[in-house]
């Protein structure tokens, strides 16, 4: 720990305390998409204690589910950290209606799991594509502190979906974009990225691959054959993200492993990512359910809200 | 110091009380005098010269300690103005109203030789009311030490230790990762055999000791043990994390889907609320035919809430006996009377595919008890050719628990082959100052085992910071107040300075 004594003793185990308010506030947001959305969260403490490939767990209300969210960055001097969220199901569809600048979330617990080890590979490249970009900057940030030659390789649908990049271009020596219409970068998806940066980099001696499972599959099975070493970040359905649960546990190589405090970064080589996507898909119908029950509840709240507003309305004279 | 008040220096008049106007209280019952806010019985308390032969006192039927309680007024030390009070006067909210002051203890007030008497019937109604706003007195004082300790997870130990260390006066803070305090109170035992209003009742009483209790918080990840010791301020800490690392059986088809541990299936239950979802976001894998593995506590608790959110059959599978069962004899009674079906000697094998990722069955085979183990129970042996399938569509693992490996990984603690913490005879670690028990020391165990690690913990705490006995807690109280003893009152330790800002759960026992 870098800090001096004084700061920690004068930090809060809790957020800025502000009158009245509890829970931990978002003090800046950034949609970079119509369903992808970066909190900056105050939490000075977990600023100062996160580090890259950590997660943290969130729970935005009383009432919400506990979910993990990797930390996409933390900036120390502002005693903030940095999530992204994609607005998939209802959870993260409620956060993306409610989480604004001003609120807060219910419960910030982290940074969880362990840091990613980073390893002596003078060469690495970072992969991220769809929510992993975000996640995959704070490893690219670190190894470059560590003096190791970084090939950034991001995957988005498009062009104007591209985010982060001047980020990404200060703590990389390349930057190799990919989208799937060609309208920025290569054509094509990070798996040809990852390639081309191999070519270029013969040397390369580590992979960081971050994304949805599918693809990062694809990046261990590309480096497979060369048995460059690769690093990837699970994410499976967590509850209380503490090792006390057992609901996240992953197969790497013969070992049944949680990912919640044995990860979250595995070998990507070692991981079953068949068994990985089938316990991803275990609550679909719950899922399905809550998303339902949340869509009717806004829209019989906007009726609600609708109804009062015509009550309010005057009388029309002579009525 | 402030210079020496004089009969010159101190404010002249007598602070007004604030009445309800004539016109609106003829309408009701409301009481007229509001009685004085804490700037205004500070301002009439810096009136009392303190006089040395302090003639009000002789003047009071009862001898109240006048001066001493308007020095502590003025000191805003209300609790330390209730007690002084208190000490010959049970009712000065009563008293503070109706005694006639003017003809007894302010009519011989040396201010009133010279200006307006001090308004000491004012001043002591306000430390009445505050008594009464804050329950003082069924809360001695506790004289506060200098110490200040942090406390790991909120469940059983961590609690038990809290409560002893805070009525010993110690500053103590308890952390836990979960956003509810409550340990494995709140996530394992369900509702119906633990309310969680019982939990939020204990965690109050805490609270009304000076406890602090701070959740979301992983120590170890967000702060290091080291840091507390060395950074935070933090003159000792306890360690009462739980064992919490839930065992799979590790045989063939464990991770399918409808395949959990009993704390994923009880976290998601109780803390979660899942029995309540979709009003609740968490939802809960729904088994229509149940097979849990296990015949201890936190088994019974799983198979009953399985059949109290529909499960039509539910199976306890345990490879020993019934005589073997570690569950209690009430649970395991009452588990029976809910329907459970239980199967005795029979051990599961593999969990069956249905095709489609999910749970279609368990096989298991038939055991006969032979020789004792090194634990004393007769060992389980297979019976060959016993081999038969049991239809299920969920499988709950209640097999034990191993060591959480969060501490470990974040400290240089000093652990166990089997990652739980290592402990002398006073449950000291490896480092000074830091102190651990309950289930993170000697594997799974019992409520009542971990809430007894916890107070030997807080006995060892309190012998290393020096704190002797029990005497210390109780020097201002002296004797019995009301006529009770002092071990009869619960005590709450008061903050000399309390902090501006505040924590999200915390109740502060402070006048304001």
């Amino acid at each position: 720990m870098q800090s001096s004594s004084d700061d920690l003793r004068s930090t809060s185990t809790t957020p800025a305390p502000r009158a009245g308010v509890t829970g931990f506030p978002i003090v800046a947001r950034h949609d970079v998409s119509d369903a992808t959305f970066i909190l900056e969260v105050d939490h000075p403490l977990m600023a100062r204690a996160a580090r890259a490939g950590q997660f943290v767990i969130v729970m935005s209300h009383p009432e919400g589910e506990r979910i993990p969210l990797t930390i996409a960055d933390f900036d120390r001097k502002r005693g903030t950290v940095t999530l992204v969220v994609q607005a998939v199901g209802k959870t993260t569809r409620e956060m993306q209606r409610t989480c604004q600048v001003g609120t807060t979330l219910h419960g910030v617990a982290g940074p969880l799991g362990l840091p990613s080890p980073l390893g002596k590979a003078r060469t690495v490249v970072c992969v991220g594509g769809g929510l992993g970009v975000a996640p995959v900057y704070p490893q690219a940030r670190a190894h470059k502190e560590r003096g190791a030659t970084v090939i950034g390789v991001l995957g988005f649908r498009s062009a104007e979906l591209v985010f982060w990049e001047d980020k990404f271009r200060e703590v990389c020596d390349e930057l190799i974009l990919c989208t799937d219409d060609g309208s920025a970068g290569i054509h094509g998806l990070v798996t040809d990225g990852l390639e081309l940066a191999m070519e270029r980099y013969p040397d390369v001696g580590e992979v960081v691959a971050i994304g949805p499972p599918v693809m990062m599959q694809a990046c261990a099975e590309a480096t497979r054959p060369k048995g460059v070493h690769t690093v990837v970040s699970l994410n499976p359905i967590m509850v209380d993200g503490t090792g006390m649960c057992g609901g996240c546990r992953v197969r790497v190589g013969e070992r049944v492993q949680f990912a919640c405090v044995d990860g979250p970064d595995f070998d990507g080589h070692q991981v079953d990512f068949a068994d990985l996507r089938a316990r991803l898909t275990r609550y679909r119908g719950e899922e399905a359910q809550a998303l339902a029950h949340w869509e009717h509840a806004c829209r019989r709240a906007e009726n609600a809200a609708s109804d009062t507003l015509v009550s309010e309305l005057p009388t029309p004279a002579g009525a | 110091m402030a210079a020496k008040r004089t009969i010159r220096t101190i404010p002249a008049e007598r602070t007004p009380v604030r009445e309800q106007p004539a016109d609106e209280r003829i309408g009701g019952f409301e009481e007229v005098s509001l009685g004085y806010d804490e700037a205004e019985a500070a301002r009439e308390a810096q009136r009392c010269l303190f006089c040395a032969d302090t003639p009000c006192m002789t003047g009071c039927p009862v001898s109240v300690d006048i001066p001493g309680f308007i020095r502590k007024v003025s000191d805003r030390d209300y609790r330390g103005a209730y007690d002084t009070i208190a000490r010959t006067n049970l009712l000065p909210a009563v008293c503070g109203r109706v005694c006639p002051q003017e003809s007894q203890c302010e009519a011989v007030c040396t201010v009133g030789a010279t200006l307006e008497p001090v308004a000491i019937g004012r001043l002591e109604r306000f430390v009445g009311d505050l008594a009464i706003a804050n329950d003082w007195a069924r809360r001695p004082f506790i004289a506060p030490t200098p110490y200040r300790v942090g406390v790991i997870g909120s469940g059983p130990a961590g609690m038990a230790c809290a409560a002893d260390l805070a009525k010993a006066g110690c500053d103590v803070t308890v952390f836990d990762a979960l956003h509810l305090p409550g340990g494995v109170l709140r996530y394992g035992i369900p509702d119906f055999r633990l309310p969680s209003e019982v939990i939020d009742a204990e965690v109050a009483n805490l609270e009304r000791l000076g406890v602090r209790f701070e959740c979301n918080t992983v120590v170890g990840r967000l702060f290091t043990i080291e840091q507390m010791i060395e950074e935070m301020g933090y003159d000792a800490v306890f360690i009462g994390t739980g064992a919490g690392y839930p065992t799979m059986l590790g045989i063939p088809g464990d991770s399918l889907g409808g395949v959990l541990s009993a704390n994923e299936l009880l976290t998601r239950a109780n803390l979660m609320k899942a029995r309540d979802f979709p009003m609740y976001d968490t939802p809960i894998p729904l088994g229509t035919h149940v097979a849990v593995v296990g015949a201890g506590n936190t088994a019974m608790d799983a198979m009953r809430v399985c059949l109290r959110l529909g499960a039509e059959t539910v199976q306890c599978i345990y490879r020993r006996s019934a005589a073997e069962a570690p569950a209690r004899a009430e649970e395991l009674h009452h588990a029976e009377q809910e329907g459970v079906e239980f199967h005795w000697l029979t051990n599961p094998i593999e969990v069956l595919d249905d095709g489609q990722g999910n749970v279609s069955g368990l096989r298991c085979q038939r055991m006969e008890l032979g020789e004792p183990d090194e634990s004393g129970r007769r060992r389980p042996v297979p019976v060959p050719r016993s081999e038969f399938v049991m239809r299920c569509d969920q499988v709950v693992f209640a097999i034990g628990t191993n060591a959480n490996p969060i501490i470990g990984q974040t400290s240089k603690l000093r652990l166990d082959k089997r990652g739980y913490l290592r402990v002398d005879e006073d449950l000291a670690t490896s480092m000074a100052g830091v102190f651990a028990g309950g289930d993170i020391v000697t594997g799974a165990a019992t409520v009542i085992e971990a809430m007894g690690a916890g107070r030997k913990a807080a006995a060892g705490i309190l012998r290393y910071l020096g704190i002797r006995d029990e005497s210390l807690a109780y020097d201002a109280l002296g004797e019995p107040v009301f006529g009770i003893a002092p071990h009869e009152h619960s005590y709450v330790r008061l903050r000399a300075a309390e902090p501006e800002t505040s924590p999200t759960h915390r109740t502060a026992v402070t006048a304001r």
